[in-house]
């Protein structure tokens, strides 16, 4: 009752304008920090693009070359930050093109403010031009949606929207607002949102979960831990790093887990899923106790659940309640952000070494090096591999760079021989799988944190996706490295067919354009490679330059990527070749 | 029965009164294929807050996993799911039945008395009878009902009170009074 009586009394006293609804829009981004938007203009959203006119000196709108560009940018921007990306568009097809990248965000996790514009409210539910029901459509893929139809609403609503894309499970949100709630005056004040009363997004941690949690832990012969980016986007970082180091527990990640560990740390054991590495697959198996931490049991990562680690004991530390048991029956659950459970979970843990344990991992290590890694990195054939740029650009980079990647084989790749020693630099799309979000996706990274280095790594497929956005990086100088790894095939499908459709390579061939002279009609400084004597120099001249760089490099037509679990397979059954 | 076997559950669901929210709580069931028996929506016993409840005939594993998936988005209080008995519910059928059957045909004097049928209205045309109970109370009035003709008839949702206490009522004063 106390800080109710506190917080009315702010509000009272707080200055009130007579403002219209499209500044207030922008008023209201500016209220919760946003400094940068990607979006597109158009007819239902028109105030409030002539009041970003008014505010550019406090607010930068970037305009992307397709609405879906603007998501990618907004969700770039958000993984390397942790901060709310925020895309703007139109009704209508501005809406829809908007969709994409919003059940990216969903199944990803990421916390993303949408705004559209909407028509008049008299005009809503009669085809008018333009219009679309977008609060229907994009309610399946949104943590929340809601349309406002009344200028006062606004500051409310907007308020609420950052508040529940960022708390607890992070997620995209999307607000539409009708043309006539934007030019209609109102007396504007502006409250964060702090509590939505039927919204609890952190559940409290049981002490009693964590204290089972430390003795199956520390009765463990073979404890293993799967991390995924719940970890990053709790920022518990330090702490998996000491619950790793203290119990000495070999540890694996998700994709969207990659780089909360550096790639060089001991007792970074790998990538788990379909194309991670031998050890952690093989011996999720072999465990007696898998802790998994902020990590949600994807299909990609566990194979066939019937023989998914069935001989271990499952602890799973996790913020959305509805994971628990989602996918893999767990013996202790322990709900809560990973950062505050693992913060709880160190000082019960034994130390320990588990030093025959760590041997299995490395001498299956081994195996995996002598079979693929290898053959990638070291190849002796003609052909230049992906895996063989990845090493140059970690060369250069001294594995500190964000890696953005698109979908399909580069990406695996990427994921597998990236070096990641900083936090927050594996920027993929990982549960939608979305072609085309690399290239976008690693403009919002650079705006979001220009003394980064960003390097975007697409296919020649993803990257004709979104290609446009070139036009975007010139525009914004946006001092982007861009990298397509040139196979001239959609190379994931391909494999596929290769593989389990007896090599008819239906639909997978691509007759690609001039990459360099389309780079350079953006007076982009592009590049192309061939051989490998060329390679390394030219990963040097890119990596060197301040400004956006282009690379084309031709990789092997019809390399495959290993280790692979085979679709609907056990982990245990995973392919070195 | 084991949570491997289909069998009907009742879905209590305390919301928001939010105009996008039975769209999102479908949403929840269609993409898993489950066809849902019964809805219902309706005010609860605090004020402004929402009920919905929705009967599915599925396995619990599956049950336990929807009411996650519901209690997740963001306007819903709290979600529960009953067997049926654990509940206690009624189902409502409205029969409309030409006026004059009701004084030529004397045994459906009979068979609206036996089965606690209630007359709503009558009039020259057309009575309406209204009968509130188990579906298959309802189903058996329409069996025995049809061979003298209908006019009209529907079968409302299932709306249940749950056996035990329900500590949403406690929360919801918590918050309440938050």
């Amino acid at each position: 009752m106390e800080t109710q009586t506190i917080k009315s009394t702010q509000k009272s006293t707080k200055k009130t304008e007579r403002i219209s609804g499209s500044e207030a829009i922008v008023r209201c981004l500016i209220e919760e920090g946003v400094d940068i938007l990607y979006g597109y203009p158009g007819g239902a959203i028109m105030p409030v693009y002539d009041e970003l006119y008014k505010y550019q000196d406090k607010i930068h709108h970037v305009l992307t070359r397709h609405e879906q560009g603007a998501t990618h940018a907004a969700q770039g921007y958000a993984r390397i930050s942790g901060k709310v990306g925020v895309a703007m568009a139109t009704s209508g097809p501005g809406a829809t093109n908007l969709i994409t990248g919003i059940a990216d965000a969903q199944i990803d996790s990421t916390p993303m403010v949408c705004i559209t514009g909407q028509v008049p409210s008299h005009l809503l539910g009669s085809d008018a031009f333009q219009e679309t029901d977008i609060v229907g459509i994009s309610t399946p893929v949104t943590k929340w949606n809601c349309q406002v139809t009344k200028a006062e609403d606004i500051p409310s609503v907007i308020a609420k929207a950052f508040y529940i894309a960022k708390s607890g499970r992070p997620g995209p949100v999307l607000v539409d607002i009708t043309k006539d709630a934007q030019f209609n005056e109102f007396d504007f004040s502006y409250e964060k949102c702090t509590q939505v009363r039927s919204y609890n997004p952190v559940p409290l941690t049981d002490v009693i979960d964590v204290e089972a949690a430390a003795k199956l832990i520390n009765t463990a012969k073979k404890p293993l831990i799967v991390w995924g980016q719940g970890v990053i986007l709790g920022q518990a970082e330090e702490q998996l790093k000491a619950v790793v180091e203290k119990a000495g527990i070999p540890a694996a990640w998700t994709i969207l887990g990659a780089s909360a560990i550096p790639t060089s740390h001991p007792l970074n054991v790998g990538m788990v899923g379909m194309h991670g590495n031998y050890a952690p697959n093989i011996l999720t198996n072999e465990c007696d106790v898998l802790i998994a931490i902020g990590m949600r049991f994807d299909d990609r990562v566990t194979g066939s659940l019937d023989t998914y680690a069935k001989q271990a004991k499952v602890i799973h530390f996790e913020i959305d309640p509805a994971e628990i048991d989602k996918n893999v029956k767990t013996d202790v659950a322990v709900l809560g952000d990973a950062k505050t459970s693992l913060e709880l979970l160190l000082p019960l843990l034994d130390k320990n070494s588990h030093k025959e344990w760590h041997q299995q991992f490395k001498d299956l290590y081994q195996i995996e090096f002598d079979k693929v890694i290898k053959k990638d990195l070291y190849p002796t054939k003609e052909g230049l591999t992906m895996a063989e740029v990845l090493k140059e650009i970690n060369i250069r980079s001294e594995g500190k760079a964000a890696i953005v990647s698109d979908v399909g084989q580069h990406q695996m790749i990427a994921c597998r021989y990236a070096d990641f020693n900083v936090s927050k630099s594996n920027i993929t799309s990982g549960g939608l799988g979305t072609m085309g979000f690399g290239l976008p996706a690693a403009i919002g990274a650079k705006m979001a944190a220009p003394e980064r280095e960003v390097v975007s790594i697409s296919g020649d497929g993803g990257y004709q996706m979104t290609i446009q956005e070139l036009g975007t990086i010139f525009q914004q100088k946006a001092a982007v490295k861009i990298v397509v790894l040139n196979n001239d095939f959609l190379g994931m499908v391909r494999q596929w067919q290769q593989l389990f459709f007896d090599k008819r390579y239906a639909s997978t061939e691509m007759i690609n354009p001039d990459f360099v002279k389309i780079a350079e009609g953006y007076y982009i400084k592009a590049r192309k490679v061939t051989k490998r004597k060329e390679l390394a120099e030219a990963v040097e001249e890119m990596m060197k330059s301040k400004e956006a760089y282009f690379l084309e490099v031709c990789v092997e037509k019809e390399d495959n990527v290993f280790p692979m679990i085979p679709s609907g397979a056990s982990v245990s059954d995973i392919r070195l070749e | 029965m084991s949570i491997e076997d289909k069998q009907l559950f009742t879905v209590s669901v305390y919301t928001e009164n939010n105009i996008g929210l039975l769209n999102r709580i479908s949403a929840i069931f269609q993409r898993r294929h489950i066809n849902i028996e019964s809805l219902n929506t309706s005010p609860s016993e605090i004020q402004g807050v929402s009920k919905f409840t929705i009967v599915v005939n599925i396995t619990e594993v599956n049950m336990k996993k929807i009411i996650g998936q519901i209690e997740k988005q963001v306007e819903v209080i709290k979600a529960y799911y009953h067997k049926l008995d654990e509940i206690i519910y009624q189902i409502a059928g409205l029969f409309k039945i030409k006026s004059e059957l009701l004084f030529e045909e004397r045994q459906i004097q009979n068979i609206i008395k036996e089965s606690n049928a209630r007359i709503v209205t009558v009039n020259k045309v057309f009575f309406v009878l209204e009968k509130s109970g188990k579906k298959e109370e309802i189903v058996t009035l329409y069996n025995q009902l049809s061979p003298f003709g209908i006019m009209q008839y529907t079968r409302s949702g299932l709306i249940a009170v749950t056996k035990e206490e329900m500590k949403i009522s406690s929360l919801l004063e918590a918050i309440k009074n938050n």
